[in-house]
């Protein structure tokens, strides 16, 4: 119960500060990747204001080892760059470039009932749906042989 | 091609203390849960309806949303300006649920939360993205030239 109403709160705490930072205002973020235009680096404060933060809590929470409840912490335990997470990211890029939104101040923009989030929305959680369902596919219509040689 | 900085647009307090209380809130997440605050990560897992790791995505989530009438109650939300049109706006969201879910997180996941990791992974699709994202910006404002 504790671990739902800490993320209620981180949820609500990661808006806020997407709020104040700028960052659901698509024209910022677009003023930020225009590197040849009239360009706003505050996207790059963001990053390292949240990173100033997060790199201490990385840290101090490997040490521990567990979380202040004492239960497992789930980190990503992979090292592989592959192809999907080569792609998959350039196809993230292209998406932000378009739009100026991703994921985070997409639903925040959304929620604040602008059109124009809740049109992104609806599209990246399309976007997503048809993800799993390419992985269905491929995991059902792939033979074990070749299964091995995929992910780790 | 050296960036001329907008001095008038640039909020460098805002910014920063903006990007301050996102780190809170992953070390929030992080500390209680255990869990990265990756958004495509933690949608993306919604979307499957697992019935395990359901409640705290949604609760996170329905957290994200509330932000902005929260924000509302004390005050007023900062002015949005929107540039493309809802034609390039669905097309930006599909590629970005697709490619978050391919590529295993977004400018949270990966840029946040892996970064202050340190980790190559990370490093390697934030480069990436941040690269793809100017590359297009540059396609669309300046042209092919």
């Amino acid at each position: 119960m504790l671990v739902i109403i800490a993320a209620l709160f981180s949820g609500l705490i990661f808006g806020l500060g997407l709020i104040l930072s700028g960052m659901i205002n698509p024209a910022k973020v677009l003023a930020f990747l225009d590197v040849a235009g009239s360009w706003d680096p505050s996207l790059a404060l963001v990053m390292l204001g949240a990173i100033s933060i997060g790199f201490f809590a990385f840290r101090w929470v490997r040490q521990r080892g567990q979380t202040l409840l004492s239960m497992p912490l789930h980190l990503p335990t992979s090292h592989v760059i592959d192809h999907r997470l080569i792609l998959g990211s350039l196809l993230f890029g292209i998406g932000w470039g378009l739009s100026g939104l991703c994921p985070g101040p997409g639903l925040v923009l959304a929620a604040s009932g602008q059109l124009a989030g809740i049109i992104f929305v609806i599209a990246m959680l399309a976007g997503m749906a048809v993800f799993d369902w390419l992985e269905k596919y491929r995991n059902t219509h792939l033979d074990h042989s070749q299964q091995k040689n995929i992910g780790k | 091609m050296i960036a001329m900085i907008d001095w008038q647009a640039f909020t460098p307090v805002s910014a920063f203390s903006g990007g301050m209380i996102i780190g809170l809130a992953t070390a929030l997440l992080l500390f209680v849960a255990g869990r990265i605050a990756g958004i495509s990560g933690i949608v993306g897992g919604l979307l499957r309806l697992q019935r395990r790791d359901f409640a705290w995505r949604a609760a996170f989530v329905s957290g994200l949303l509330l932000a902005p009438w929260l924000w509302r109650e004390l005050g007023t939300l900062p002015p949005v300006h929107i540039e493309s049109n809802y034609a390039i706006l669905a097309l930006a969201g599909f590629a970005v649920g697709i490619g978050t879910r391919y590529g295993s997180g977004c400018t949270s996941g990966h840029g946040v939360c892996g970064l202050s990791r340190l980790s190559p992974r990370s490093i390697v699709a934030t480069v990436l993205f941040m690269l793809m994202g100017m590359a297009i910006v540059y396609v669309v404002r300046h042209g092919w030239e």
